[in-house]
């Protein structure tokens, strides 16, 4: 493993599962699965002194060091950090806020291409999560169960053979396994279906929430569905849950949704999202709300064929690119509120005016 | 504490952890619990607070009460008050020391009690055993602090014969005892 908090580099580009590629893409943006560990001899975070954060930090750091394979993997000692640096990770979902605001020590590992992350104390001991485009859970299965297993050789974790993985959290008990698919599904909001659609999701122990999980407003028109439940289920029946039986209804919901709004008026809908594109590439200042509000219609209008010049990867990415964060890191310094409105409408100019579309982002 | 919303002493603490602006504290009283519970069906996500208060009873005694939020692990230390304040709990053997008072909250998360999904190729023997795993850490920290380095240097060679006992197969072993040694108050 590698120490490394240099992220300019990481800015430039975009992690893997932004590219708007694989199954869905239209409509599902990501499938993330994260497992909760902990180590057998420490107790849960709540109750670690300093002494023992700082050890098993250096137990679990060591212990990755020597699995073979895990060579490239960057590791960055979050205690260290700048606040932009966290939130910069925080907005690439490479770690959560929760770890992002906490005391002590605490780290991530991080591969290249950005489809795994190792969080060590967060809310448990280790949080392993697998990130891929579109809705592509049982890849992110196969790919975070060869690393549970990598991690399991070395690592003596807390399970029992009742309960098995005991968490801090009663909620995440069992397999310790969250799959989270994120959705884009601005015709259901436009067509007011989504609470309905919300409230079959609470009948069948899914939970629903805006872009970044918890913490978060629903923002742009995204949802993220996960699983509630954790204990009495194998992981690939959580897995099918999500992947197989929710998701695959609320995508049949939103086309159908897309086709009523085509069919309604295709005109109106062309003029709508064509504004929006034109908001985008040609304002002098914008707020993140107003752009993710835009940036939405955009992808809407992108894949029912209504703005052809644009890449789905191009939007995705501008997504996170125009985040607070982002904007300062590309920038290279620090920039206050109204700064960040100019700085992020001459990104996006440069990015969507003119003959644009290869996906490519500098 | 007085309740939050009357002047009636607050005997609910409930933290509420599916609110988009981060955990809410509550303290409330028997009846205001009783209503903030009964819309709590209207939360797209399980509540552990909820879930919590809900098993205690709303019918329960002050006094029960009490004498549950007393109840302290012998590992960790964690009250079983501030288990319900936080919704946190302090070490693995708090599966274990308030089994039947957490039960009935994994049955109302979860609607279940098994794991039945994946298990690992290696684990401790027993939830006694983690619980020994925590103490001896704990015992040789103490030591390197007060710089009994031979001490320290043992108990490390005993935590390594606990950890590599563990590399047996898990499914070789089905009498783990890591629900059954529930009310252990010998720890």
């Amino acid at each position: 493993m590698k120490r490394n908090t240099d992220f300019s580099e990481l800015a430039r580009h975009s992690g893997e599962w932004l590219r708007g590629t694989g199954p869905e893409s239209d409509i599902v943006i990501s499938s993330r699965i994260r497992l909760a560990r902990n180590l057998a001899d420490f107790p849960f975070i709540r109750r670690c002194s300093d002494e023992d954060r700082i050890s098993i930090e250096r137990t679990v750091r060591a212990r990755m060091e020597a699995i073979e394979g895990w060579q490239d993997i960057r590791y960055v000692d979050i205690e260290q950090l700048s606040e932009i640096d966290r939130q910069f990770l925080v907005e690439r979902q490479l770690i959560s806020r929760e770890i992002a605001d906490a005391d002590g020590s605490r780290a991530v590992a991080i591969d290249p291409n950005e489809q795994y992350s190792v969080m060590i104390n967060e809310e448990d001991h280790l949080r392993i999560q697998v990130m891929h485009s579109g809705l592509d859970l049982s890849s992110a299965w196969d790919r975070i169960n060869a690393l549970d297993d990598q991690l399991e050789g070395t690592i003596l974790y807390a399970y029992s053979q009742k309960y098995g993985y005991l968490t801090a959290c009663p909620t995440n008990v069992g397999s310790g396994l969250r799959v989270s698919v994120m959705l884009h599904l601005p015709a259901l909001v436009i067509t007011q279906q989504i609470e309905k659609v919300f409230r079959s999701m609470q009948r069948i122990n899914v939970t629903v929430r805006g872009l970044y999980g918890e913490g978060s407003q629903y923002t742009g028109d995204f949802y993220q569905v996960s699983n509630q439940i954790t204990l009495g289920h194998s992981e690939t029946d959580l897995v099918a849950l999500v992947g197989e039986n929710v998701v695959p209804r609320i995508i049949e919901y939103e086309r159908k949704a897309r086709d009523f709004l085509v069919s309604q008026g295709e005109k109106d809908l062309h003029d709508d999202v064509s504004r929006a594109l034109g908001i985008l590439s040609t304002a002098k200042k914008i707020s993140s709300e107003e752009t993710m509000h835009y940036l939405s219609k955009v992808r809407m209008g992108v894949n029912l064929g209504l703005i052809n010049d644009v890449a789905v990867g191009t939007i995705n990415k501008l997504f996170i690119h125009t985040q607070p964060a982002h904007l300062q890191k590309l920038h290279g310094r620090l920039l206050g509120s109204s700064d960040r409105n100019v700085e992020r409408a001459t990104y996006l100019q440069r990015h969507l005016a003119g003959p644009v579309g290869n996906g490519e982002l500098n | 504490m007085k309740c939050q919303y009357c002047e009636k002493p607050a005997t609910f603490h409930i933290t509420e952890l599916t609110e988009p602006s981060g955990p809410q504290v509550m303290h409330l009283c028997e009846e205001h619990a009783r209503g903030f519970l009964q819309k709590d069906n209207a939360s797209p996500a399980v509540s552990v607070a909820g879930a919590l208060a809900k098993q205690l009873n709303l019918g329960q005694t002050k006094k029960e009460l009490a004498e549950l939020d007393q109840k302290e692990c012998p590992v960790c230390g964690i009250s079983f008050f501030e288990f319900r304040s936080t919704g946190r709990l302090g070490c693995p053997y708090d599966y274990t020391h308030f089994e039947a008072d957490l039960e009935p909250l994994l049955i109302n998360i979860h609607d279940s009690l098994e794991h039945c999904g994946k298990r690992p190729r290696r684990a401790a023997a027993s939830a006694d055993s983690q619980a020994t795993m925590i103490q001896l850490r704990r015992e040789m920290e103490e030591a390197i602090e007060r710089e009994d380095y031979e001490r320290a240097s043992e108990i490390r060679d005993e935590l390594r014969k606990i950890e590599d006992a563990g590399t047996r197969p898990v499914d070789s072993d089905k009498s783990d005892s890591s629900a059954s040694a529930s009310g252990d108050e010998s720890k």
